[in-house]
């Protein structure tokens, strides 16, 4: 095995872990929150620094393997994407870290009929789904899983869209909950975004797999047109 | 519009069957690189281009090369008249042991052009093109024999210059350079296309992803892919290309 291929399997691996970290520390953030459980959002603040060096790990590999060994086609394909996936996870795990910072410093326990009610529990199940099927795809190279991810994240804008309304009516029926509502609205905003990331890197893994371009208005395109692996010759 | 073009190629040395079906074109004021492993086939085609595989005894070709509509291997074509045309730079830098200045006006003499006048205005803007006059002009005497292997290189494309070809081909012209000379001779080449068409073989991968515009990949005597270098570079089409320029082949 050439020292490139060694370099790429292990920069493979670290970004894999990266996955599972940032998917467990969303995992942990969901519990934090249905449970009120302030020591794992403890928890879930102290793994934020290991993210974050994952991070500047995996972007340093990254800088190094292009700068010493001038990797062409799929090879420059993969650390490209890389780099952008990297980025997106790193975002999402400030997401997590960001929830539980908000449960951390809330007065009182959250009432599961107010959680049930904004539709968090389905929200946040959507959005881990999506980070652990994004993770299968990229270690699978199944690009069924990437479309999949597209109309998965439609799923996580339309719910954002009606929690407006939601929240409006769940505020003036709960008035004694106005603060909680209100966090409750920016987690919702944080779990939109993170499905965001989600199909930022769902794009990354197609340039990846494909070399083509999905990002803006070709997307439409794409979701007419699902992907097919290209012919060997 | 299409500067030179070899349309189904098949070349053998006796038994050997050298190159096999190879069709490509060549627009013109670009930079094609041929690439692919040792003894694929990519100097070979070349010198298709000027004739030099005809100095080889048990060489055969079959299909056309044509620069400039002009078919070189036809029974009318005059093989000197066609060098003329075709700058080749090669591997070596091969000055001849003349001065500098004699060196660049060796073309102009061959085909009669002695005019003092004509001869030095010719020697300085092949020079300047070749982007060695501000390093010779006051040594225009001086034997080439005595400038560095870099200036030498450059002064055998200024010499390939002062006959206004109407092609440039490349056999890895820097592959004995060192990384400063390499790389004025890869500025030397973008800047040429502006006014030439190159076809340049190299071993060089970064090199042929530097300077060309196209890329086309060689191997066991066939043509694999022809594309433009970015596509090459970033997605190739065929497997087999991405093997040999990610260093996965064989």
């Amino acid at each position: 095995m050439s020292h490139l291929d060694t370099n790429l399997i292990q920069l493979k691996n670290d970004l894999i872990q990266m996955w599972n970290l940032v998917s467990s520390q969303m995992e942990k953030a969901r519990l934090t929150l249905i449970n009120g459980d302030k020591d794992l959002a403890h928890e879930v603040r102290a793994n934020e620094k290991l993210v974050d060096s994952f991070e500047l790990k995996i972007d340093m590999d990254c800088e190094n393997i292009i700068m010493l060994q001038n990797p062409v086609a799929v090879d420059l394909r993969f650390l490209l994407s890389v780099l952008k996936i990297n980025y997106n996870l790193e975002r999402i795990g400030d997401y997590a870290n960001a929830i539980a910072k908000t449960v951390e410093h809330s007065e009182k326990p959250w009432p599961v009929e107010i959680i049930e009610g904004a539709k968090i529990p389905e929200m946040f199940y959507i959005a881990q789904t999506m980070i652990q099927e994004s993770l299968a795809a990229f270690e699978k190279g199944d690009r069924k899983k990437i479309n999949r991810l597209f109309a998965m994240d439609e799923k996580l804008d339309k719910i954002n869209a009606e929690e407006n309304s939601i929240i409006t009516k769940l505020i003036r029926d709960n008035q004694d909950n106005t603060s909680i509502l209100l966090d409750a609205f920016s987690i919702i905003r944080k779990l939109e975004r993170a499905g965001d990331h989600i199909t930022n890197i769902a794009e990354e893994l197609i340039f990846y797999f494909d070399a083509v371009i999905v990002k803006h208005s070709k997307l439409q395109k794409l979701k007419q047109n699902p992907l097919k692996a290209p012919e060997k010759s | 519009m299409i500067q030179a073009e070899a349309k189904k190629i098949n070349v053998w040395y006796g038994d050997f069957h050298a190159l096999k079906e190879i069709s490509m074109t060549f627009k013109p004021n670009t930079v094609t690189a041929l690439i692919g492993p040792s003894g694929c086939g990519k100097s070979t085609f070349l010198r298709l281009f000027n004739r030099m595989n005809d100095l080889i005894s048990n060489f055969r070709l079959e299909g056309l090369i044509t620069v400039d509509g002009e078919n070189i291997y036809s029974k009318d074509a005059k093989i000197d008249e066609i060098r003329k045309g075709i700058g080749m730079v090669f591997q070596k830098p091969n000055p001849f042991p003349k001065s500098i200045y004699e060196n660049v006006a060796y073309g102009l003499r061959v085909n009669g052009i002695n005019d003092r006048k004509t001869v030095d205005e010719t020697v300085e803007r092949s020079l300047r093109q070749a982007a060695l006059w501000d390093e010779v002009k006051d040594d225009l005497k001086k034997s080439a024999m005595s400038i560095s292997g870099g200036q030498q290189q450059r002064l055998c494309i200024a010499r390939a210059l002062a006959v206004q070809p109407r092609l440039i081909l490349m056999d890895e012209p820097a592959s004995a350079l060192d990384p400063i000379s390499t790389a004025k001779i890869e500025e030397l080449i973008f800047e040429l296309k502006k006014a030439y068409t190159i076809i340049i073989v190299t071993h060089n991968l970064q090199q042929a992803g530097r300077i060309s515009d196209y890329t086309g990949f060689f191997y066991l005597g066939e043509m694999i892919e022809h594309d433009k270098t970015q596509k090459i570079f970033l997605n190739p089409g065929n497997e087999r290309t991405q093997n040999y320029i990610t260093g996965r082949f064989g």
